[in-house]
């Protein structure tokens, strides 16, 4: 989860220099972030696009509690409720930019890991790492 | 820590890693063409993985599964090989397969390339280069679970090198 804490810093530095948020907004802002159900459905939020009633599924809550979480998450700028046919569904206000930076990163450290698993496999077939 | 650079591309959506090995360019390509050594870097831990159709030439195919050591979930995955020049270069496009090992083309595919450069010293150099079609493929990727797998298994890894 290192990743997801690292972006959420992001957009809020971001998010401050591109708005010039008032107190009150930031006051928001780290009030929506305070609370480990809202960080969780935003991160859900940042890799695709969930309506709020499979977001509730998710958590051993009542759909009117996600709703009202999803709602303080809403008021702090960070996401917005999209029609989607019959549900609605929650998505995040990054732009593209920093949704592409969200997603590589999911991808960067797959490769990463891979990358060292691919010394330790040369390393073994070189009986071992100090031969 | 292998990987010396990696690089994003926001708006082209590709990435970028560097790594070098201590180990020639030879050693190093077999980890690609001994589908033995292959399977046991290219999926986590805790998903298993073996390949089932193995043919690195341009035009091959190859076919894997990963297999979750604690559900038992099965996940298949193809490669059509677009491009290879051994020890150096290999092209690979990447899709998911279904069960019986065709491929699934309602899901996403990306491309990567893997770049091998001989350095001095007998270290060797190896460039991942990946092309993900859109962000919504990303994000599609993302969902199927590729990434839960591999939070799961980040601490094994790190016991792993612990022990080098």
């Amino acid at each position: 989860m290192r990743h997801v804490r690292l972006t959420y810093n992001q957009m809020v530095v971001d998010k401050t220099r591109a708005v010039d948020l008032d107190d009150e907004e930031v006051d928001r802002l780290f009030h929506a972030l305070a609370d480990r159900t809202r960080r969780d459905i935003l991160a859900q939020a940042m890799t695709g696009d969930h309506s709020v009633s499979a977001l509730a599924r998710r958590y051993p809550f009542s759909f009117a509690a996600v709703q009202k979480h999803v709602a303080v998450l809403e008021k702090a700028g960070l996401v917005t409720k999209r029609r989607h046919g019959r549900e609605q569904r929650v998505v995040t206000n990054m732009n593209a930019i920093e949704r592409a930076r969200t997603l590589l990163d999911h991808f960067e450290r797959l490769w990463v890991e891979r990358l060292e698993r691919f010394e330790a496999v040369l390393a073994e077939d070189d009986g071992g790492p100090d031969a | 820590m292998p990987v010396i650079s990696i690089d994003k591309d926001l708006e082209a959506l590709t990435l970028t890693l560097t790594a070098e090995y201590a180990a020639d360019t030879k050693q190093v390509w077999e980890l690609w063409a001994n589908p033995r050594k292959l399977e046991r870097w290219w999926g986590p831990p805790t998903y298993p993985c073996t390949f089932l159709e193995h043919d690195l030439s341009v035009g091959g195919e190859m076919l894997y599964k990963m297999v979750g050591d604690e559900k038992g979930d099965e996940h298949f995955g193809r490669w059509r090989i677009l491009a290879v020049d051994a020890p150096n270069l290999i092209e690979i496009q990447d899709v998911f397969a279904n069960d019986d090992g065709s491929p699934n083309h309602d899901l996403p595919s990306t491309k990567f390339e893997v770049r091998i450069t001989e350095l001095d010293g007998g270290r060797t150099r190896m460039q991942t280069i990946s092309f993900f079609p859109s962000l919504e493929a990303m994000e599609q990727m993302i969902e199927m679970g590729m990434v839960e797998g591999i939070e799961a298994a980040a601490g094994q890894i790190d016991a792993i090198l612990a022990e080098g």
